[in-house]
């Protein structure tokens, strides 16, 4: 799909950051808890104290080939880790620890949809980094955390290929959804966990030149990416559109006011001096690694979504809603291979319980509601146990127990009546209370069936089987 | 027992049957060093510790405790090693007052084979020079002769093992920095294979070419101090798995039928006569010892010093960015904080806190990594320097290992090379080459110059050989007689 902007094209790549969920920094033994104390996930190594030297963390090596793999990169058997030299405080070494010319991913792509059509987007790099520390400004003082020191980074590098905002913030979603089906990474953007850089340029539709970039930094939502992208390819076109040219530089976004205003130029580009870390030897994987990594892989979104629609017979709007989540596909998933319907597991997921999670917060691993519980539900309407009113009741009361439905119904006696002679008994009360009716229904007026099935609902509170109410009730009134 | 003169073998074995206690040992030594250290100033730091370490090797013998082959041997650190509460200062007011709160994994290990740690040694500043006089705490001199420089840059542990103020010393060796000293002052010094010995701790030079080893009186105490320090260490991914051979019991004078290589490219050196009469008495030695000569060539040994100092200077201007103020170290002061600017604060701290010489590696190996000059310098130098390590395994094809001498001339006079810094960098033509390639290296002591000054040989052997050079070592030992002379200061 192509939007035009004012006969303008623009060309975005974007740089996602992934912190990925070890236990342990990359380099060394220090924790990587969020809401540690200031400071206190540091030690020798991550401070960078005279003497002390990085050894790789296996399990970050693990994620980035799990990641490489699901976003069907080419995992390297040899990469390289180097030195990005430059000064700042919060960078303990004097050094970035990251892959350079020979990073651990390369050469990959991903699917997805935008507005119903499909994207694809390619993935130049993933390389594997050392996060640096944070430096907190405040007025006359800095103050210097290093908790993050150390902690392992994947940088996903994508190809030029992105065409509007709106395809980019679907771009990064997309991205978060994987690493997060991988369990790589928990996709927390508030925190810090996924952070996107964006390479923003314009050029006039059907040019070849590539425009200027501007590099977007540090956008800590996907609307806020659209947004920041949406008033970037603006501004440029304002600038162009009015003769000026676009500067490189880095820029930031400013989400109160809805616009990006200048970081720094590019103008004294840092020279990093990289150069291969002599303290680090090469890192070598064989086939069997990769392979054995490879078989870890869960199924994908993407693939999900098309066995839900092509098996499971979901509609593609209901599809994605329940693979957004990898939790929530396999609830739903285990909720309908337990009752045997797919459609009604489908529909409870995402209208009755995915309103109750959202209202009081909760993920979906921690729902007071189990699937098999879920499915013990459904399967009572579809037995004709409870009818669809009374199983709403019964939701409500497992959502707040966490009691099986089972249990809730017997307690509660909403147990649906389907015995013959109970419920003769109720209807015969109904007809005899209610003559005129009767007689209005004997005269032919049989618009008045409707009165009698609603009084006898709500005789038996609900819990009448409504087939038999209907077929005892026609039988009654009929034979008068 | 004679401390001055007693093996580590004999003097542990006398700690350890109670013949002799760990902390009068440790006492003996630590008032020669109260004695001698004026005099020479080999010690940036001496231990308050030490007695209190030495009690506790005692108690450990007296409770029948496992205890190591080193127990109750003082040594003495080169300055560049991380000690546990011990300043450790690199030679340099950068770090002047720095006290880690770890021990590197060499002093961890010598430690647990029961060694006590009696002080820190002096050094060239972060281990950049030959001579001692780059230290920030004042030039170490010779105990053979004080007006000479003790060689560098483990200059304090040559001069304290050739004093005997201490039993054993360590060094590192980045271009030649154990084997240089050791010869200038009439040591044994092995700079062992890289990955044989752990670099976790050390304070990084150049992290291609650093490694630590021991520098002591004799060559079965080398072997004795190597095998209690080698081996791989989960801290440093470059150390090797390979298994570690008892050194000291598979020591053997006996080198009949040893091929040993002489280098073609010796003649690269402009060596003073005094140093080739030494070298060819000890080749005739080892003739007499049944050795046997093989002409060997590794012709880019003539481009081994600017290779070394181009990739020394690129990887010590990246290790040494962490000194930089912030967490630990020297720090500038500033009068006027509201106008400073992080560049000011950068550019005082490291400008008054490191040195000339360091100063100069760290611009040289800048400019060195820079784009536009990376590929012709650090790149070309990496690759020259593989194939330097493929003409050595063909060499090492026909010998067992390289002989020749470790430096060009003996120990110079204090001041009289640095303000040269070029000629003093030619002083490690034959040294850097073992750096360069990761081949064990060794100096062991064989003759005095006219001036009595010491002169050392120097054997190269392949990799993770070190038995080799070590036997002829001893064989080389067994017939220098320079074990009956004994410093001027002593």
């Amino acid at each position: 799909m192509s939007i035009n902007y004012r006969g303008y094209e623009p060309v975005i790549g974007i740089e996602v950051h992934v912190q990925l969920k070890t236990k342990t920094k990359i380099f060394c033994s220090d924790a990587t808890n969020f809401n540690a104390g200031d400071n206190e996930n540091t030690s020798p190594i991550s401070v960078g104290m005279p003497g002390t030297l990085p050894v790789i963390n296996k399990k970050a090596i693990e994620y980035a080939i799990k990641t490489g793999l699901a976003l069907d990169c080419k995992i390297q058997k040899k990469s390289v880790f180097s030195r990005k030299n430059y000064f700042y405080p919060d960078l303990p070494k004097g050094y970035q620890i990251s892959q350079y010319d020979l990073p651990i991913c390369e050469n990959g792509n991903i699917k997805f949809f935008v507005d119903g059509v499909e994207k694809q987007v390619s993935i130049t790099r993933a390389h594997l980094e050392e996060d640096a520390g944070k430096s907190i400004h405040t007025g006359e003082f800095t103050f210097l955390n290093y908790n993050r020191a150390g902690i392992p980074l994947l940088e996903i590098v994508s190809g030029p290929d992105i065409r509007s905002a709106r395809e980019a913030a679907e771009y990064g979603r997309t991205i978060r959804q994987i690493v997060r089906y991988l369990d790589v990474c928990d996709g927390n953007l508030e925190e810090g966990s996924l952070r996107c850089d964006c390479n923003v340029s314009v050029r006039k539709v059907g040019a070849e030149k590539l425009g200027t970039k501007v590099e977007l930094k540090n956008i800590n939502s996907f609307r806020f990416v659209e947004k920041a992208i949406d008033y970037e390819i603006d501004r440029q076109i304002d600038q162009l559109e009015s003769g000026k040219t676009i500067s490189q530089e880095t820029r930031l976004y400013d989400p109160d006011k809805n616009r990006t205003f200048t970081m720094r130029t590019k103008e004294n580009a840092e020279d990093y001096r990289y150069f291969p870390d002599p303290d680090l030897l090469p890192l070598v994987l064989s086939a069997d690694d990769i392979e054995r990594i490879r078989k870890t892989l869960p199924e994908l979104p993407i693939k999900k979504t098309e066995r839900f629609q092509k098996s499971l017979g979901l509609s593609k709007q209901d599809a994605d809603m329940l693979t957004s989540e990898k939790e929530l596909a396999e609830f739903f998933e285990l909720t309908g291979q337990s009752c045997g319907n797919y459609k009604a597991s489908a529909n409870w997921v995402m209208v009755e319980l995915l309103r109750e999670l959202n209202n009081e917060k909760i993920e979906i691993k921690d729902s007071p509601i189990t699937a098999t519980h879920l499915a013990q539900l459904i399967s009572l309407i579809d037995g004709g146990k409870i009818s669809g009113k009374i199983a709403k009741t019964v939701f409500a009361e497992m959502w707040k127990s966490k009691n099986s439905p089972q249990s809730i119904i017997e307690k509660q006696g909403l147990g649906q009546v389907s015995d013959a002679g109970a419920l003769e008994k109720v209807i015969e009360s109904v007809l005899s209370e209610n003559p005129s009716q009767v007689a209005e229904y004997r005269s032919g007026k049989t618009k008045v069936f409707g009165f009698f099935v609603g009084a006898v609902m709500k005789a038996s509170k609900g819990q009448a089987n409504p087939d038999m109410v209907n077929g005892i009730l026609k039988k009654k009134l009929d034979q008068g | 027992m004679d401390l001055l003169k007693a093996s580590f073998v004999e003097v542990a074995d006398a700690v350890k049957s109670k013949k002799i206690s760990a902390v009068e040992v440790t006492q003996f030594f630590l008032s020669r060093i109260e004695k001698l250290n004026p005099q020479l100033n080999a010690f940036i730091t001496v231990s308050e510790k030490a007695i209190a370490d030495a009690q506790e090797v005692d108690l450990k013998i007296s409770k029948s405790d496992c205890i190591g082959p080193l127990a109750g041997i003082p040594f003495g650190i080169k300055d560049m090693l991380c000690t546990k509460g011990l300043r450790t200062t690199a030679g340099s007011k950068m770090l002047e007052n720095f006290i880690p709160p770890y021990d590197a994994t060499v002093v961890a290990r010598l430690k647990s084979a029961g060694a006590i740690i009696l002080g820190k040694l002096n050094q060239d500043e972060f281990a950049m020079g030959s001579s001692n006089e780059t230290s920030y705490f004042g030039n170490c001199l010779n105990p053979w002769n004080t007006e000479y420089v003790p060689g560098g840059s483990s200059g304090g542990s040559a001069a304290a093992q050739a004093a005997r103020m201490v039993m054993g010393t360590i060094g590192t060796d980045t271009g030649g920095s154990i084997r240089q000293p050791s010869s200038f002052c009439g040591i044994v010094g092995i700079k062992p294979t890289y990955g044989r010995v752990s670099r976790y701790g050390i304070v990084a030079f150049a992290s291609s070419l650093d490694q630590a080893g021991p520098m002591v009186t004799s060559v079965q105490d080398a072997a004795l101090t190597l095998e209690s320090i080698c081996g791989h260490d989960s801290m440093d991914s470059t150390t090797s798995q390979k298994a570690v051979p008892s050194f000291s019991k598979n020591l053997n004078s006996n080198i009949k039928g040893m091929k040993i290589g002489l280098l073609k490219e010796y003649s690269l050196g402009k060596i003073h006569p005094d140093v080739e009469q030494t070298y060819q008495k000890a080749l005739e030695q080892l003739k007499l010892l049944g050795a046997e000569f093989v002409e060997i060539s590794v012709g880019l040994t003539e481009f081994a010093v600017p290779m070394y100092y181009l990739i020394s200077a690129s990887e010590a201007s990246s290790n040494l960015a962490r000194y930089d103020g912030v967490k630990y170290g020297f720090r500038a002061q500033f009068n006027d904080l509201s106008s400073m600017t992080l560049d000011d604060f950068y550019a005082e701290t490291r400008g008054q806190g490191f040195g000339t010489e360091v100063k100069r590696r760290i611009m040289l190996g800048t400019h060195c990594l820079s784009s536009g000059y990376y590929d012709a310098y650090y790149n070309k130098a990496g690759q020259v320097r593989r194939m330097l390590r493929d003409q050595y395994a063909q060499a090492f094809e026909q010998c067992d290992a390289i002989i020749s001498p470790v430096t060009t001339s003996a120990a110079f006079k204090i001041k009289e090379r640095s303000s040269d810094p070029l000629t003093m960098y030619m002083n490690d033509i034959f040294t850097t080459s073992a750096n360069l390639a990761g081949l064990a290296g060794m100096s062991v002591p064989f003759g005095f110059s006219s001036l009595g000054l010491p002169i050392g040989i120097h054997l190269v052997g392949s990799h993770f050989d070190e038995q080799k050079i070590l036997n002829i070592g001893a064989a080389l030992e067994s017939v220098s007689g320079t074990r009956e002379k004994t410093p001027h200061v002593y």
